[in-house]
């Protein structure tokens, strides 16, 4: 199959990836790398991603890495099926590029040691740094009140229409969920409207029900 | 003036925003937000950028911030100006993508904190953190030996054309030259080359002679 997507189903990063391939109605092949053995720090992986992380993506004789940009190649090479998750007006677009950045930039900084904090360290027996946690609810706290004022002008995030920028936060906001941190987004009607649509859309169904 | 940028010539992200236009050989007005006093916390600023970060920009009744997406932004918006800076082609904007990550995820949180304890902490009269500098340089030695990797096989980050991958290091690398940690820099030539080849540019040196006017 011309599309392979490299990593661990559970990983949020690889899970973006699948989701943008789901909402695309993409097909493709799944190659489990084996993060306890170290798989992903070795050939042929590293060849893939030099940075020794999943997920790698290959679609012929393209090789990329980094989910975000996984995922906006994926928008761009395929956008005329399934889900359009970007636009082709610039002004439009501006948008798109402007709260996938925020979601890379703000929230997901603090999203993912939040996830690391409380969802990985347990499964290591690393004791969670309650402290920092604080630190870092907090910290997502003052984003997600931004995200509020946004969310209150329109229905998701760049516009009226479900884009890449929502995309990308999906598998992090599914995580979290599971946590105490569950309670900044209920806290915040806009936020929490827009996580219970962004979570509940069909393609997001279909890649959690292949976990299992 | 349709295009306006407002931030501070000393702030990276802002000269992240003007590379991209000196590049693109366009015209804007600069409106500079007082730091000191907290302009960047209050309206009119905040409604540009909500976060309170510089910069802010507007182009016509486009209004939006993050540098990286407004290089975006112009880059796409004026493709038949100046140096091109992206691709068209899927396959090979997808490497540009990759470029585009790989800079903000992994270059830029050492460069960023080495830039902030060894340039700017001084220059507000705070203490530098050895410890952190010391820890964020190992970290930054760990990316560049990927990047060095990289560079042996094509000129740029993305291919054999600059781009937007290239030209978002620009700020951090300025700043980093100037202080110890340049030899991290220096120890990889091929990084040693590519780095003097993209602050070379007449573009960056315009967006440097800023600073000093």
């Amino acid at each position: 199959m011309a599309i392979k997507v490299h990593g661990n189903p559970l990983s949020p990063a690889a899970q973006r990836v699948l989701l943008c391939l789901a909402e695309k109605d993409i097909e493709y092949e799944f190659v489990y790398v084996d993060l306890a053995t170290g798989q992903q720090k070795k050939e042929p992986f590293i060849s893939i991603n030099p940075f020794g992380q999943i997920p790698a993506f290959e679609d012929g004789d393209l090789k990329l890495f980094e989910s975000r940009a996984i995922t906006k190649y994926i928008a761009y090479a395929y956008a005329d099926k399934g889900t359009p998750l970007l636009v082709e007006d610039p002004k439009k677009m501006a948008l798109i590029q402007v709260w996938s950045e925020v979601e890379a930039q703000r929230f997901d900084a603090a999203g993912q040691k939040l996830s690391f904090e409380i969802l990985v360290k347990p499964i290591k027996c690393w004791a969670t740094d309650e402290a920092l946690v604080e630190q870092l609810q907090a910290q997502l706290a003052t984003v997600l009140d931004v995200y509020e004022k946004r969310l209150a002008q329109s229905k998701y995030l760049a516009g009226d229409n479900f884009s890449l920028a929502d995309l990308n936060h999906v598998p992090r906001i599914n995580n979290l969920m599971k946590t105490k941190v569950r309670a900044l987004f209920e806290q915040r009607p806009h936020v929490w409207a827009w996580c219970a649509d962004i979570l509940g859309r069909p393609a997001w169904q279909k890649v959690l029900a292949g976990l299992n | 003036m349709a295009i306006k940028v407002h931030g501070s010539f000393f702030s990276p992200a802002t000269m992240r925003v003007l590379a991209c236009l000196h590049e693109k050989g366009l015209d804007y007005e600069f409106v500079p937000i007082n730091m000191g006093t907290g302009e960047h916390k209050k309206e009119p600023f905040i409604l540009l950028n909500p976060f309170g970060q510089l910069p802010g920009f507007e182009d016509g009744d486009v209004k939006i911030f993050e540098s990286r997406a407004i290089t975006q932004y112009i880059t796409y918006t004026y493709t038949d100006k100046g140096t091109p800076l992206v691709y068209h082609d899927p396959k090979e904007m997808a490497v540009l993508f990759v470029g585009m990550q790989v800079e903000s995820q992994h270059y830029d949180p050492p460069a960023g904190k080495l830039a902030w304890e060894l340039t700017i902490k001084p220059f507000l009269g705070m203490d530098t953190d050895e410890a952190v500098v010391e820890e964020q340089e190992v970290q930054l030695a760990k990316v560049l030996d990927v990047y060095e990797y990289r560079l042996a096989q094509s000129k740029y980050v993305s291919g054999d054309s600059f781009t937007l991958a290239d030209l978002h290091h620009l700020p951090t690398f300025h700043y980093l030259m100037g202080t110890r940690a340049k030899a991290v820099i220096d120890a990889r030539p091929h990084v040693r080359a590519w780095c003097a080849d993209i602050l070379a540019r007449p573009a960056w040196q315009k967006v440097i002679a800023m600073q000093h006017s």
